[in-house]
């Protein structure tokens, strides 16, 4: 974490006084802290992005391209033409204001255009404008404004302020929902290169090795082999052999490389070859992993549609490629979006797999039976539910859980309960979050959408004040120790939102908790839990105090 | 003071005195009035109208992007959510028609505050569903009460409608509840946009003008039932003669009338220009609108186009050796 954030007391000034000059007239603030660095030339080239430069947000001059204004109005009218989405969203607000506060960075900042109403007018204010007779003619009486570079800055910095999270969409009355406007924003922007590098260099590396983090083939395997030995460790002595690219499997399984890469991702990385060693142990479960399709984000969703296309490519060629069954996916927000909602669509029909089908429970998964990809929530609910699992959840009773519904799974697909029922089942302790924060209504961690940056920290820490806050709440109403989620970034982004605000709650996937409490088939000994953290209770005998004895 | 809503509050007393002052001028100007603009009015209305949701129509749904408010449609003893993350048609249905009568996402709207140490919660605030609903309820009933004038015989569901309307019955005439309310609920609604200081702030001109013309309608039209007494046989004669393309003036209606159909006249014109079309497009809005079964089913863009990808032979190429290396299987030795 950055030295210079301020404490959070020092931080947390919640004002919401709404300034007196007129938003139109006031020219956007970038401050270090705030904004995530520029896109790195060679990521935007290497995934042949145009106008690639080197440009800094803070320079008066960001180096556009000469007829910038000309292709922003062409980008723009090429969009309204091919979404529908964003055409209506463009005319029908009526600005009631119900969606004002419901975003975390407003709550976090009080800053008045990150309200998802002023962030839309952003562009609206351009698009009547350009596009409407009424805007032309009345201008700035009727909210038209012509597209400066001023106005440009203002996009830059307030689209890159939004973590297409949709919690406004749910409380809109039209269902506008800003993700979607977010979306299109950034597409006009990475038209003359203004990305930032959280972004464009993750996508750069996903197109070349597979996942964000650049991590190449033999590397990958190599740290699934550190698990490996770590499990060795900490699950008392139980070997498990991962497969990689291996033909032939019935199930491909892909998830987030941000969990091969970092605690405490790391945990849910083993918990799932723990799952899948015990699976095959006990029922012949057949999976491998892939290096090529090594990645279940995709950034490119944050950057372009056709972006999010060339790399969700990977996933049905390596299907196909592998000749597998069905695709099995990992815990990931966004993700679940892509997937949800926009891979059948952009690279389907995947006629080469088939209608999935639990091996293990002969549970059909109707409802993924185009798209041939299903949620490991989905899949270990449904072993649970037909007892396949022998699991000891007192292995997880140092742990007081809560779950943080992450904004993509909840609001662009619906996974709810999945989650919820495998959690209770592996814990006996779990609080759930106060209703308005939770489920459809939860709140973002603040950094999604390519936001999880280390320069951005202020503006990160500050858009997950409305999560931080739930958390606190159950931490210091139930004791909550342990915040759960089913996405990577959220392994990535809560651990630091945690420790400045509530330092007590540690970050835990659901899997994690899942591996804890199951019994592996010929373990011996095995007293710690996957971060090889000794379990109260069950030491070994010369520690035991009597207290423990009596409880036996 | 905001220019916004005196822009829009200029607006509206100028055109208060044109029709004042055209309805006193003479039997030409009232002809105008009552006649050439309120038909011009229908006539762009309609055209117009119809253009909006033909453009909107035109741009396709590339993707199946519902807004999901509740569980989906997974395993079978998962219950789901058919309303709120529908998994059926009918469930998209029934989700329209309870968001376009009822607002249902408003109903569900809280309050963010702040308490002490700084800690926000948040609460349900649902005066904005009431006068929402409350608004768009009344003015529907007022609407459709005033086709009165325009059919002969009366339809019955109209005077049905009415009976309802005047249930409580207050002195003579009868008060017709949905009027009362509509005037309330539109000073309730312009109240707020003024005082609420974020709402204030998002506030445009385009957001005043219709609520001072409608309080301005609804207000006029209370003065010509209650207080003025309209010549209530003679505004029927002029509303038929515009039905039955005989259009006539009759003399002695007063100017208040004419002051209505003028605001009247320019709420339809304007209307398909302004944000007043969220009235179409509600029904069009893909976030709300669409099934959430894009697992199952799947969703055709009709503008998809193959992109460049990197191929699993183009990966294999570049490190081909380093995975020989780590013992993983490759395609070419």
């Amino acid at each position: 974490m950055s030295d210079e954030l301020l404490k959070p007391e020092e931080l947390i000034k919640i004002d919401h006084k709404i300034p007196s000059k007129d938003w139109m007239d006031t020219p956007v603030n970038i401050r270090k802290g705030m904004y995530c660095y520029a896109s790195n030339p060679k990521s935007v080239e290497y995934v042949g992005l145009p106008h690639a430069r080197a440009w800094n947000p803070l320079d008066d001059d960001w180096k556009l391209p000469e007829n910038w204004k000309q292709i922003i109005h062409e980008g723009f009218k090429e969009r309204l033409d091919k979404f529908r989405s964003f055409k209506v969203f463009m005319d029908i607000c009526v600005r009631c204001g119900a969606c004002a506060d419901k975003c975390h960075f407003f709550i976090g900042t009080g800053d008045p255009k990150n309200m998802p109403v002023l962030r839309a007018e952003l562009l609206r204010s351009v698009y009547r404008n350009d596009f409407t007779k009424v805007g032309k003619i009345l201008g700035k009486i009727a909210g038209a404004r012509e597209l400066t570079i001023d106005v440009l800055k203002e996009w830059w910095y307030y689209f890159f302020s939004c973590t297409e999270c949709r919690r406004c969409s749910v409380f809109c009355p039209y269902g506008i929902d800003t993700a979607e406007i977010t979306i299109m924003a950034r597409e006009l922007l990475n038209l003359i290169g203004l990305n930032i590098d959280w972004i464009a260099t993750p996508v750069a590396n996903c197109y070349r090795t597979g996942n964000h983090l650049g991590i190449q083939p033999h590397a990958f395997k190599d740290m699934l082999d550190f698990f490996v030995e770590d499990i060795e460790e900490v699950a008392g002595g139980i070997q498990v052999e991962p497969s990689f690219n291996r033909k032939g499997a019935d199930i491909l399984f892909i998830t987030p490389s941000g969990d091969v890469f970092a605690d405490p991702g790391t945990y849910t990385a083993m918990g799932y070859l723990m799952l899948f060693h015990y699976l095959r142990e006990k029922y012949g479960f057949d999976i491998t992993w892939s290096t090529y399709a090594s990645e279940g984000g995709n950034f490119g969703f944050f950057t372009s549609h056709e972006t999010m296309k060339r790399l969700n490519s990977k996933m049905y060629a390596e299907a196909k490629r592998l000749g597998v069954k069905w695709i099995l996916g990992g815990e990931c927000g966004h993700m679940w979006r892509v997937i949800n909602q926009y891979m059948d669509t952009m690279n389907g029909p995947a006629d080469f797999l088939e209608e999935p089908v639990s091996p293990i429970t002969g549970t059909k998964f109707e409802n993924s039976k185009s798209t041939k990809m299903v949620h490991i929530a989905e899949f270990v609910a449904d072993l649970i539910k037909h007892d396949k699992l022998e699991l000891d959840p007192s292995r997880n009773d140092h742990l007081k859980v809560t779950f943080h519904d992450s904004c993509n799974p909840a609001r662009g697909m619906g996974l709810l309960d999945e989650p919820r029922y495998v959690i209770q089942n592996v814990c006996n302790h779990f609080y759930e979050m106060p209703d308005n924060t939770i489920r459809e209504q939860t709140f973002c961690c603040g950094s999604g959408a390519g936001l999880n940056a280390g320069e951005n920290m202020e503006q990160r820490m500050l858009g997950g004040l409305p999560r931080a806050n739930a958390v606190k709440y159950v931490h210091e109403k139930h004791g909550v120790n342990m915040l759960a989620c089913v996405c990577a970034i959220d392994r990535a982004a809560l651990p630091p939102l945690m420790e400045y605000w509530v330092p007590e709650v540690d970050v835990t996937g659901m899997t994690e908790l899942v591996a804890n409490a199951l019994i592996m088939p010929g373990q011996v000994d095995r007293t710690t839990d996957l971060r090889g953290e000794e379990i109260p209770g069950l030491q070994s005998d010369d520690v035991k105090t009597e207290g423990d004895n009596v409880e036996k | 003071m905001n220019v916004r809503y005196m822009y829009s509050l200029i607006a509206v007393i100028v055109l208060f005195l044109l029709a004042y002052a055209g309805a006193e001028a003479g039997v030409w100007s009232q002809y105008i009035l009552g006649v050439v603009i309120p038909y011009l009015a229908i006539l762009v209305f309609v055209v117009f109208f119809i253009r909006r949701i033909v453009g909107w129509a035109k741009s396709p749904v590339p993707f199946r992007i519902p807004t999901t408010c509740g569980q989906q449609k997974t395993l079978p003893w998962i219950k789901s959510s058919w309303l709120d993350n529908p998994s059926s048609r009918l469930g998209v249905i029934a989700r329209m028609f309870l968001e376009i009568v009822f607002f249902r996402s408003l109903f569900r709207n809280t309050k963010f505050a702040v308490k002490d140490q700084n800690k926000p919660f948040y609460a349900l605030e649902l005066w904005l569903w009431v006068g929402a609903l409350a608004f768009h309820m009344a003015f529907f009933t007022v609407v459709a009460r005033h086709l009165r004038f325009f059919t002969q015989p009366v339809l019955f569901p109209i005077s049905l409608l009415e009976n309802i309307d005047s249930f409580f019955q207050v002195g003579l005439p009868g008060v017709f509840i949905s009027g009362v309310v509509l005037f309330a609920a539109v000073t309730f609604l312009l109240i707020r946009r003024v005082l609420i200081p974020q709402v204030r702030y998002i506030s445009l001109a385009s957001d005043y003008f219709p609520l001072f013309l409608i309080f301005g309608i609804a207000f006029s039209g209370l003065l010509m039932r209650y207080f003025s007494k309209v010549d209530v046989v003679g505004v029927k004669e002029m509303a038929m003669g515009l039905v039955t393309l005989h259009p006539h003036i009759v003399e002695g209606v007063g100017a208040i009338f004419y002051v209505h159909v003028f605001f009247v006249s320019i709420l339809l014109a304007y209307f398909p220009f302004s944000k007043l079309m969220h009235l179409g497009g509600i029904f069009l809005s893909p976030t709300r609108n669409m099934v959430n079964n894009n697992r199952a089913v799947r969703h055709i863009n009709p503008w998809n186009y193959p992109v460049e990808v990197h191929t699993y032979e183009e990966y294999e190429e570049e490190f081909r050796d380093k995975m020989i290396e780590a013992g993983l299987p490759v395609e070419k030795e």
